[in-house]
């Protein structure tokens, strides 16, 4: 069985799955019993100023009839006096002092208010600290939040002031509300950050009601913006996170979030460059219990690539992360089609008849669809094989083309290798 | 015991919001698709399924009615498992087919529940049909004749409109309340019905042919006719027509033996079966002269007879029916196969040896429904050629051999489904139409 716990930061955790600080992490009353699932982590709701809420806060992004491809929410931090969150915070970590627990802070940006606010958390035993730069909704209209993380300067100062008094590691969150995350990750490593972790939500009107024309979510009649999260934004989460993972300024470790719902999108952040993961919408969609698989699924995993630990599987896919300047622009390969497998529905046709390249024939059969590739036109697209709803029945086999390896940039520098190219280059 | 609710409550009952939609969603949205070869009416299947996905159920049902002004009635009587559904190519990948008659029930009620017309007649045109029988071929000729602007008269020898749809398909499929529903629906867009008007009897072709410049005949079949075996006219020998008739229209009259045998092979024969079931029959046999394979049943229907607990007595043929005054049972002769007949289905032929003797006290005569021919007889004289009993039509146009006469649905079929009737009464119309423009231009 392989190893599962790692070491973040210095914290120990013995698995790389934590709760992100948000609704799940609420209460001690919560994380005890996700601790007790097998959660190996947790990141307390972030603790500040006392708020106030609204009503209603959460909208969905529903997808071909399932919930919640998308969640959208106007929530702001925790609502929860911070004695009552201290008293919980050192509770738990006496019974269960095994799991991560970190604490998750947001106040405002006024050096006195954060050495206040760190000792508080500390001085209750949180293992590590996440500073929260990324709500993007409500506090950073009081300059909080994401209106920290999107000045660098101001990632970099508050860090610091956090750094004069902090005896735990200290993590900050990023945004992905700016143009280029790369620039507040190192400035959070300028200021003296032990991590990062990203991505916190995303600026998001999930959708109007077509009767009220209100956006959803409605507050008696009128809607404000709020942060999307949930599977939709993990692709955006997995570049985030390995722009930052292969920029050589930052290179502390990352805790990667955003639409993590299983051991397979963990592993993917992992493989990305994430030493641990954290989860929110899956498990305010189903429960604490979801870890169960994934624990049990990452480890199968590893065992049957052969890792022994965690730590093998830590950025393993970066090095195949390029520009595409970089790119073999003679790597080519063409649609096959298993005409065993065709049950005859002529998506693929469509598909690259109006969407792609016109390289599908299709004819009437006794009475079925008959589709083939039209290879010499075929560009290597993929879009035929992606919408085929048949497993393995359009395959994407390379073709040789006996042309040498060519990249963009090396063509830049010597445009005499233009004969080099092949047809399949042109569109 | 216990007592079911309501023996004869929908075996498909309809989606609710949510279930649709994930169903909807499910559509592969195929291109050239086989469920809308499959459907008799052409209906663009996964154009409605898409709309339905997208909540735009108004368009999804003027999709399905355009094609199909039947569309709501068909949604829940087709054969789905033959047409559309058997064709979607779900089945290949071994997953369910689409419910695709389901899907076309959720947009249809929608449609009937909020106002929305089945069409809209066009603006007028000159020229008048009459058209006979108010069956699915009827009213879908008429319906289509008044969306093109040609008056067209329905003249129907029963109190209500709707043929077999109102008095023939299985209860659990639909309601003759219903059939009537889309009847009034049909007639509140334009379409006009008299009732209790025969044709032959109580109007005559010659004066219809005098009102009116073309006739479409959809008279159906009529009923199924005596066994043609001693003891056919015992007290308890019912002909299977007038059985489900009675069942559906006079359920408070209708009775059923505590064992009955129901002659015949057929998908009438079926619902025969299953509704004497229902209404508690204690003992039901299906006896069948040729083999399970020879049976013309669809197989998902013969499934429903045997989940019922029927019992399938094949290669048997009645010779006596037993009694005094009143049935008491049957008497079975032997048969195998032979060589095959005319339709290329192997010919049963006796055995010899004992007959079996089989006690019951019902017998439903269910060996197919016999033409019409006091009305057939009539319409010979006037040049239209039949074929078996059946009005023979030029099949692109539906017009017989009279120019002036078009015919569809049962009477030209021999038989087959609403959904065919519908398809050929929409297609008579527009030969129709086609051919009056011709004439008016
Ligand atoms: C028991 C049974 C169950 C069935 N179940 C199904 C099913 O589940 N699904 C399915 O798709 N199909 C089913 N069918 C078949 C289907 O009902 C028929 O194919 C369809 O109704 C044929 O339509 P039609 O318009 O040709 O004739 P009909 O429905 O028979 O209508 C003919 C109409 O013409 C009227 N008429 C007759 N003579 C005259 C006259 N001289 N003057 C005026 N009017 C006249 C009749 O009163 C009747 O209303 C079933 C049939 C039967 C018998
Ligand atoms: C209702 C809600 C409240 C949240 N509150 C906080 C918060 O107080 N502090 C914080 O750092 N992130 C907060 N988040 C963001 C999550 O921690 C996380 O970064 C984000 O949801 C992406 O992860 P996911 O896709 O697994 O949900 C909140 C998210 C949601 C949905
Ligand atoms: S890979 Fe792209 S271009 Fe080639 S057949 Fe498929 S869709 Fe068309």
């Amino acid at each position: 069985m392989a190893d599962l716990s790692v070491k973040f930061a210095g914290v120990q955790s013995p698995n790389p799955f934590w709760l992100a600080s948000a609704p799940p992490t609420n209460t001690g009353d919560q994380i005890m019993r996700a601790f007790d699932a097998g959660w190996g982590g947790a990141v307390w709701k972030t603790l500040g100023e006392p708020i106030v809420n609204v009503s209603s806060r959460y909208s969905t992004v529903d997808f071909n009839g399932q919930r919640v491809m998308g969640l959208n929410n106007i929530e702001l931090i925790t609502d929860r006096p911070l004695a009552v969150n201290l008293r919980e915070i050192t509770e738990v970590k006496k019974r269960y002092p095994k799991n991560a627990l970190i604490v998750s802070l947001m106040v405002e940006s006024k050096r006195e208010k954060w050495h206040e606010i760190v000792r508080a958390a500390e001085g209750a035993g949180a293992d590590g600290l996440e500073l929260n730069f990324g709500c993007p909704h409500g506090m950073s209209e009081r300059g909080m939040g994401s209106a920290v993380g999107q000045v660098p300067d101001y990632t970099c100062q508050i860090t610091e002031w956090v750094k004069e008094v902090a005896k735990t590691p200290v993590i900050v969150k990023l945004t992905p509300n700016v143009t280029d995350v790369v620039y507040p990750a190192r400035a959070a490593k300028k200021g003296g950050a032990d991590a990062v972790s990203l991505i916190n939500t995303i600026n998001s009107v999930t959708g109007v009601d077509l009767d009220t024309f209100t956006p959803r979510p409605d507050v008696g009649g009128r809607s404000a913006h709020g942060g999307y999260c949930g599977p939709a934004v993990k692709p955006i989460a997995l570049n985030m996170i390995s722009s930052i993972a292969k920029d050589p300024e930052v290179r502390i470790p990352i805790s990667g979030i955003g639409g993590i719902a299983t051991w397979r999108d963990a592993a993917e952040f992992i493989l990305l460059g994430c030493t641990s993961v954290q989860v929110c919408t899956a498990v305010m969609h189903y429960g604490f219990r979801i870890v169960e698989d994934m624990i049990d699924g990452l480890s199968n995993y590893l065992d049957e690539k052969g890792f022994r630990s965690v730590n093998d599987l830590i950025g393993r896919s970066l090095p195949s992360v390029t520009k595409w300047e970089e790119l073999d622009l003679n790597y080519k390969i063409v649609a096959r089609v298993d005409q065993q497998k065709c049950i005859g529905c002529g998506v693929c046709y469509v598909a690259c008849t109006d969407g792609a390249h016109q390289s599908i024939a299709a004819r009437a059969e006794h009475g079925r669809t008959h589709v083939e590739i039209i290879e010499e036109t075929c560009v290597g697209c993929n879009l035929c094989s992606l919408v085929c709803p048949v497993e393995g029945c359009i395959s994407m086999v390379r073709d040789d083309t006996g042309r040498p390896p060519l990249t963009w940039k090396q063509y830049q520098e010597d445009p005499s290798a233009h004969k080099h190219l092949g047809p399949h280059n042109a569109h | 015991m216990e007592s079911r609710s309501n023996p004869f409550s929908e075996l498909k009952p309809p989606l609710a919001l949510d279930a649709a939609l994930a169903e909807a969603s499910r559509c592969l949205f195929c291109f050239d698709a086989p469920c809308t070869r499959a459907c008799p009416t052409h209906i663009d299947v996964p154009a409605f399924i898409k709309k339905i996905a997208t909540g735009n159920l108004r368009g999804s049902a003027r999709t399905i009615l355009e094609a199909n002004v039947l569309g709501a009635s068909c949604a829940r009587v087709c054969p789905t498992e033959v047409l559309c559904e058997g064709a979607c190519v779900m089945n290949d990948l071994h997953a369910k087919p689409i419910k695709i008659g389901q899907l076309q029930r959720h947009a249809t009620d929608w449609a009937m529940a909020h106002g929305v017309r089945p069409f809209s007649a066009g603006p007028k045109q000159p020229g008048k049909v009459a058209i006979l029988g108010a069956g699915p071929s009827g009213l879908a000729c008429a319906a289509e004749l008044t969306r093109l602007g040609i008056e067209a008269v329905i003249f129907e020898a029963g109190k209500q409109g709707g043929g077999l749809n109102t008095s023939g398909v299985a209860e659990y499929k639909m309601t003759p309340e219903f059939a009537l529903r889309e009847v009034s629906w049909l007639v509140e867009a334009g379409v006009q019905i008299k009732t209790g008007v025969r044709v032959g009897s109580d109007l005559t072709l010659e004066e219809l042919e005098a009102q009116f410049d073309r006739v479409f005949v959809g008279v159906g079949l009529g009923r199924i006719g005596k066994l043609g075996i001693p003891g056919d006219d015992l007290d308890g020998v019912v002909d299977a027509i007038d059985f489900i008739a009675e069942l559906k229209l006079e359920r408070a009259q209708a009775k059923v033996g505590r064992r009955v045998a129901v002659i015949g092979g057929g998908n009438t024969s079926i619902d025969c079966v299953t509704q004497a079931e229902r209404l508690g029959a204690e003992e039901v046999y299906l006896i069948y002269r040729r083999g399970p394979e020879e049976m013309p049943a669809y197989r998902h229907e013969v499934e429903l007879a045997r989940a019922s607990g029927c019992r399938f007595i094949y290669l048997a043929q009645p010779v006596r029916i037993l009694g005094r005054g009143k049935v008491e049972a049957i008497e079975l002769a032997r048969m195998r196969l032979g060589a095959p007949d005319a339709s290329g289905r192997r010919r049963p032929e006796p055995v010899g040896g004992d007959n079996q003797i089989l006690d019951v006290d019902m017998v439903i005569s269910s060996t197919g429904q016999k033409p019409r021919s006091e009305l057939l007889e009539l319409l010979e004289p006037k040049g239209i050629k039949l074929d078996r009993g059946r009005v023979a039509v030029d099949e692109r146009t539906m017009r017989t051999s009279n120019p002036s006469y078009y015919a569809g649905g049962d009477c030209v079929s021999g038989g087959k489904e609403v959904v065919n009737a519908v398809a050929e009464g929409k297609l008579a119309a527009r030969s129709i139409a086609a051919d009056l423009r011709h004439l008016w231009k």
